[in-house]
């Protein structure tokens, strides 16, 4: 008996000596040595208690097959040309359909030959015929789809990825999500409007050449020209800071595009005090700008970002050296999140902020201070109420208590799981809760003391009856708790994570630590009678 | 000490008809309550919309933040005072288009214009979005059904399908009548009251269990009693239990209801009434439903406990 007793003692003591170590970081992390705090994290705070943004960005990969189905429009229009086809026209329809009008069927044939070649991923639809013309339909068939939609949100991650580890967040979070959507979280951040600002920007860097015969006033009307589309250049007036926009019309063809930068640095204008953005081109893009600026010296070229006009400077020689800049009305932050986002790369696809929670560091602190208070106040009051009511035996019950709220905390810990504030809720009902373990025991103490069993036999007896009914119970509350956890998003889940781990912890404390401290004592003495 | 008296025994089982009154009107109440606003009233988190909470260095009232708010055209702006003191508000709206991406700063420019630079802090903002909050939603609601069923699942293999039934019975009672407490006091159901509710199924089946389980040890004990006396001697037997436990844990809930601050306020107050709703539903609904079992069984067959043949 007494050497069961130093057994489960020691293994009681060797949980309270691991509690306590994995906790020490929590509490003291100065004055621990460097093994220590590498073995065992402090516990980790939630969002919602630490401040941060909490972000779901849905993928509008409808884009990113559309932009598809636009290179394939292109490609095909050269393709055809090439082979000398005659064809009136080859254009993208809705419903991820793209079709190719010809004058008759012997280039049809052609046509169908050269798109089953070159594009395998296309279906070849219906065939219809008005006014002469045959237009021949084909549409992306559904696993290209898939596959197009898939890359577009994993190549979005991964662009992300790299804007929030240029823009430095220690233990920032980016998962993938069911229905193209992205979560970011981002813990400890100072300023969300300009993570939110950066992360948001699609990022798509264009060259393309300014019309500039175009009659804008037209072009304001509606009127364009085929091939050509309006933009509009945003200025900020230096003295007023008044927002302006000069409307540009230019090609739709793309000249350039960012994809073929290898570097972008943010540098101050030493004459005017102004900072611009210095970008490089790899060997691809020096030799294509090269080219370009060679055959358009005295035009005008646009420098557009997401489908603004940044500036559009005239050509006034051939740049072979394969670097450019982008100058605009952009203040230095301004410009060092550009150079940012160039560099990170940009969305395949532009992202919609679906979700979006900030909590700022002063309202984490205030409720940290008052789930701690909570959790005092009603440990205290539960505390009181065992001793008045059980004695003695109320100690023990307070005992396995502290212990419980121990063990909890040191889970979290080994576990690394983040406390969120209902996950504190989750702490404080656990010990309203985790006393009734020790009062179904205690009752039933009582019941067979009244009986007029001894002390010893009262507790064994005590014990054992009540355990079925503390398991059922508890397994029950578990079940409720590890939905929860399926469920969870944030918060809640901090909630189902301590409400799990209370649960599995207070039957410990309350079945087998109570147990060996009666034990210990109705070994030591003759007890005649409990105080309970 | 002893609250209780170990012999006590009162008769709860005669009172069942007179609860189950109650329990009625007072369901029927939370629901005419709900049809009356015209349905439960969501956060942000369900319904979709912005909130933003603001501190302010002075004293100010919703009126005037309202007003200064205006040329922001939200759509609907709600505002609410946010703890104790007239320097917190919580400000609401329904619209959620991406351009209020930057909604906090917005918020905080037209304030500062009325109030002056530095005297606002921007402490919360929330987004949802309506597809994400339609999600949400959809996710509760099933994490609430899955709770249910799987403790069905458990206490029907261990004990038998009445009991099971009368454990649901009984914490769908106490989701409704905290449901209802919501409608009538008008606060609002948000992401965390879902793990509170989830927290009111534990606690109520935590309650409904203890009982059951002195009701099938008694069967075994007194099988020659009827059952409505074991059943009322199962609930004399653990009154004692109840009382201390449901007092602890009211204890512990009034302490979060009122230091745990104003984010974590609905969660306690849904757990305030959850929990009291749990014990009682524990007692007149979920050993009442088992009773109405046997009773019904008894005039068929010879019901749930083998002994009462004879005594019936």
């Amino acid at each position: 008996m007494s050497k069961s007793i130093s057994l489960r003692g020691g293994l009681v003591l060797l949980c309270l000596l691991i509690s306590l170590a994995s906790l020490a970081p929590t509490v003291m992390k100065e004055s621990l040595p460097d093994w220590w705090l590498k073995a065992f994290d402090p516990i980790h705070l939630g969002l919602d208690l630490q401040g941060g943004i909490h972000l779901v960005l849905g993928v509008e990969v409808e884009k990113a097959v559309e932009a598809r189905l636009d290179s394939m429009t292109d490609q095909s229009e050269s393709l055809l040309r090439e082979k000398d086809i005659i064809f009136k026209r080859v254009e993208r329809l809705p419903g991820e359909r793209l079709a190719v009008t010809v004058y008759d069927q012997a280039a049809g044939d052609q046509v169908d030959a050269l798109m089953k070649d070159s594009f395998p991923t296309l279906e070849a639809l219906t065939v219809t015929q008005e006014g002469g013309f045959i237009q021949k339909n084909y549409r992306v068939s559904d696993k290209e789809l898939a596959d197009i939609e898939d890359y577009a949100v994993r190549q979005a991650l991964e662009t992300l990825r790299n804007r929030v580890d240029q823009f430095g967040v220690s233990e920032p979070t980016l998962q993938r999500q069911s229905d193209n959507r992205i979560l970011i979280q981002l813990p400890g951040i100072k300023d969300p409007e300009r993570a939110i600002a950066l992360l948001g920007k699609t990022a798509r860097l264009e060259f393309k050449m300014v019309v500039d015969q175009a009659d804008i006033q037209a072009a304001l009307a509606g009127n364009l020209a085929p091939g050509t589309r309006l933009l509009y250049e945003k200025n900020v007036d230096k003295a007023t800071g008044a927002v302006s926009e000069t409307p540009l019309v230019v090609e739709d063809k793309t000249a350039l595009t960012g994809d073929l930068l290898s570097d972008a640095q943010v540098r101050i204008d030493t004459r005017f005090n102004e900072p611009y953005v210095s970008i490089d081109f790899n060997a691809l893009g020096a030799k294509r700008f090269d080219q370009i600026t060679a055959a358009s010296v005295g035009r005008r070229m646009a420098i557009i970002l997401d489908d603004t006009v940044y500036s559009a400077p005239v050509i006034r020689e051939r740049i072979s050296g394969g670097s450019a800049q982008i100058s605009g009305s952009f203040n230095e932050q301004e410009a060092t999140d550009l150079a940012i986002v160039l560099r990170a790369g940009s969305l395949p696809a532009p992202v919609k902020i679906l979700e979006n929670r900030t909590v700022g560091p002063s309202l984490g602190r205030d409720s940290i201070n008052q789930g701690v208070m909570s959790v005092m106040i009603g440990g205290l009051l539960v505390v009181l109420a065992m001793v008045i009511y059980y004695n003695l035996s109320g100690l023990i019950a307070t005992l396995a208590l502290a212990l419980n709220l121990l063990f909890i905390m040191a889970m979290l810990s080994l576990f690394k799981a983040s406390l969120t504030l209902p996950g504190i809720a989750g702490i404080v009902l656990t010990l309203g809760m985790a006393v009734d373990a020790n009062v179904l025991i205690f009752e039933r103490i009582r019941e067979e003391a009244r009986l007029g069993k001894s002390a010893r036999v009262a507790v064994e007896a005590g014990f054992s009856k009540a355990l079925s009914s503390i398991v059922d119970a508890n397994v029950t509350t578990l079940i409720a708790a590890l939905v929860l956890f399926q469920f969870g998003t944030g918060p809640v889940k901090g909630f189902a994570v301590t409400l799990s781990v209370g649960i599995i912890s207070s039957m410990f404390t309350a079945i087998f630590v109570s147990r060996v401290v009666f034990d210990f004592f109705l070994a030591r003495r003759q007890i005649k009678r409990l105080s309970i | 000490m002893e609250l209780i008296k170990h012999d006590l025994n009162f008769d709860f089982v005669g009172r069942i008809k007179l609860a189950v009154i109650l329990s009625v009107i007072v369901i029927l109440i939370g629901f005419g309550s709900m049809i009356f606003k015209g349905g439960l009233s969501y956060g942000v988190d369900f319904s979709g919309g912005i909130l933003v909470q603001v501190k302010f260095n002075a004293a100010t009232s919703a009126g005037d933040i309202k007003q200064s708010l205006k040329e922001l055209d939200l759509g609907g702006v709600a505002v609410q005072a946010f703890g104790d003191d007239a320097h917190e508000f919580m400000i609401r709206a329904q619209s959620s288009s991406s351009e209020f991406s930057s909604l906090s700063d917005s918020v905080k420019q037209s304030l500062e214009k009325t109030y002056g630079a530095g005297s606002v802090e921007v402490r919360r903002a929330e987004m949802v979005g309506p597809q994400v909050g339609k999600d949400l939603r959809k996710k509760g609601l099933l994490a609430l059904v899955y709770a249910m069923i799987g403790t069905l699942i458990y206490i029907a293999w261990r004990f038998e399908l009445p009991f099971a039934i009368g454990a649901i019975l009984a914490l769908t009672h106490d989701v409704l009548i905290t449901l209802g407490a919501f409608s009538l006091f008008n606060r609002e159901i948000d992401l965390p009251i879902i793990a509170a509710f989830l927290a009111i199924i534990g606690y109520s089946l935590n309650d409904t269990i203890i009982i059951y389980d002195r009701i099938r040890e008694n069967r075994g004990r007194y099988s020659k009693e009827s059952f409505p006396t074991i059943v009322n001697r199962s609930v004399n037997e653990t009154m004692s239990r109840t009382i201390m436990t449901t007092g602890t844990t009211l204890m512990v809930v009034i302490a979060l209801f009122i230091f745990g601050g104003g984010v974590i306020h609905n969660f306690a107050f849904a757990l305030l009434i959850g929990i009291t709703v749990g014990t009682y539903s524990t007692i007149f609904v979920a050993s009442a439903f088992v009773l109405a079992w046997d009773k019904w069984q008894a005039g068929r067959t010879g019901g749930l406990t083998p002994a009462k043949g004879k005594t019936a």
